[in-house]
């Protein structure tokens, strides 16, 4: 039984650097595994539209016919799941934290047109 | 006799972040009888499950609790793999065990964190969550998330941990478990948290079989009963046994715990030690067909898992008994008699997660 228990931590954490970072002058750089936000690389895109079935927060809106691929920030969970399933592996999970907002606005990409074909022969 | 009055205790409450509330009947300062209502943050996430396929409700299952989200996604997918009988690897199912294990270390510390700042020793409560912080990086590292995890998936796991990595995941936790120890001998110890927590709430061995009470609140009062004797995930192939006390008294649930954190370090270093190689997930062909019972053992104690399905892409029904659920019997019994005082350190020690309680 002690009164003191706490006294040796207490006088080693007096002494040691803080266990916090003065964020945020200090960021804390992500690790690469991290899931922060979606990007995608709008040139591989196919508009298949699977992420947007299999997205678990419906945060993905896919529109053929305008060529529009849209992501809500702000509902998107960031499960990976997309980014599993994406047959051209042309969505990505970047370890940076999407910015901060104050308005609940999708962020669209346009998808170019694929390049035509050459021709056979 | 003296006068009863009715003192409501949350759903907000300063020590307690979740919403459960508690109508105390208090005669001068004895509690003479706590009557518990629930429902505050009722999500229906069980009935979710007929509106999504069956492989991706794991992300809906993870996101039942927040402390215990990789065990919920765990059991969910052995509840799906056992239907539909797939052959999980067997490194899949070790760095199952290596996360189940580390979110007991991280669950723990938080608890012990939340029980310092409730008997308001401020300065034990941000030491023991520095020690946490150590762990939720080892999460991120490997799941990617510090709170959500989406590393499970039915067949398997969806990322690998290299071998390399695991042993330097063991090393981490050998180098943190002394500092964890500095910080427990305080909880063991320390006059001011015996005054606290010793002799407050007891709870015979019988009562707490006769109420259904699981996890470290059982094993607090003698019982070792362990879900992880079931050998679900790894569990086999790791040397472990239940922690246990005989006090039934606040003290001695978190002493349970304290002990919990060390063995969950020990399965840790077993695991680094031993890493079967393989692929980490198996193919899933078709639909589910058939229903299960899965009984997980989770940082709060036993999980029941339920599933039916038949045969089509969203299973029928789901079903879940949380730990929390089944103790609140027994924080009634515990509150019965105790000083109105005490109800806040009582209430903290069955380590009460309304948000699994009520999905």
């Amino acid at each position: 039984m002690s009164f003191f228990g706490m006294t040796k931590i207490l006088l080693t954490s007096l002494f040691r650097r803080p266990a916090t970072r003065l964020y945020p002058f200090e960021v804390r750089a992500p690790y690469p595994a991290t899931r922060g936000s979606i990007g995608i690389t709008v040139e591989k895109c196919i508009l298949c539209g699977i992420c947007m079935k299999k997205c678990p927060a419906m945060a993905i809106q896919v529109d053929k016919p305008s060529r529009r691929w849209a992501i809500d920030r702000l509902r998107c969970v960031a499960c990976n799941y997309c980014v599993d399933v994406c047959p051209t592996k042309c969505l990505t999970m970047k370890p940076e934290y999407a910015a901060p907002t104050v308005t609940r606005d999708t962020e669209p990409f346009t998808i170019p047109p694929p390049a035509p074909k050459p021709a056979a022969g | 006799m003296s006068k009863r009055t009715i003192i409501p205790f949350g759903p907000q409450h300063p020590v307690l972040p979740e919403p459960i509330h508690l109508d105390l009947i208090v005669e001068d300062e004895k509690v003479v009888e706590a009557v518990p209502s629930i429902g505050f943050i009722h999500r229906g996430l069980e009935k979710l499950v007929d509106k999504r396929d069956f492989l991706d409700y794991v992300f809906v299952a993870e996101r039942i609790c927040g402390i215990c989200s990789f065990t919920h996604g765990m059991s969910y997918c052995i509840a799906v793999e056992e239907v539909m009988n797939l052959p999980v690897p067997e490194r899949a199912l070790a760095l199952r065990t290596f996360w189940a294990e580390i979110g007991r270390i991280h669950s723990h510390l938080l608890w012990l964190g939340l029980m310092a700042d409730a008997f308001g020793f401020e300065s034990l409560f941000m030491h023991t969550w520095r020690l946490r912080e150590k762990v939720l990086d080892i999460y991120e590292e490997t799941t990617g998330g510090r709170v959500i995890f989406n590393v499970c998936k039915p067949g398997g796991i969806r990322r690998d941990v290299t071998d390399e990595k695991m042993r330097d995941y063991a090393k981490v936790l050998n180098d943190l478990e002394p500092e964890i120890r500095e910080i427990n001998n305080v909880f063991m110890n320390d006059k001011t948290v015996h005054h606290r927590m010793c002799g407050v709430g007891v709870l015979s061995a019988a009562d707490a079989l006769k109420l259904g009470c699981v996890g470290p609140v059982l094993r607090a009062t003698g019982v070792a009963q362990d879900m992880r004797h079931l050998n679900y995930a790894w569990y086999s192939q790791v040397n472990w046994k239940p922690a246990t006390r005989t006090a039934g008294d606040c003290q001695a649930r978190c002493e349970v715990r304290i002990d919990e954190i060390y063995q969950a370090i020990d399965i840790v270093r077993q695991i680094a030690g031993k890493m079967p190689a393989g692929e980490i997930a198996c193919k899933v062909p078709g639909t589910p067909n058939g229903e299960y019972f899965v009984r997980t053992e989770q940082p709060r104690g036993e999980a029941v898992y339920y599933i039916k399905a038949n045969g089509a892409r969203n299973l029928v029904r789901f079903r879940i008994r949380t730990p929390t659920f089944a103790n609140i019997p027994a924080l009634v019994k515990a509150l019965q008699g105790c000083d109105l005082a005490d109800v806040p350190v009582l209430a903290l020690t069955i380590d009460p997660c309304i948000s699994c309680t009520e999905r």
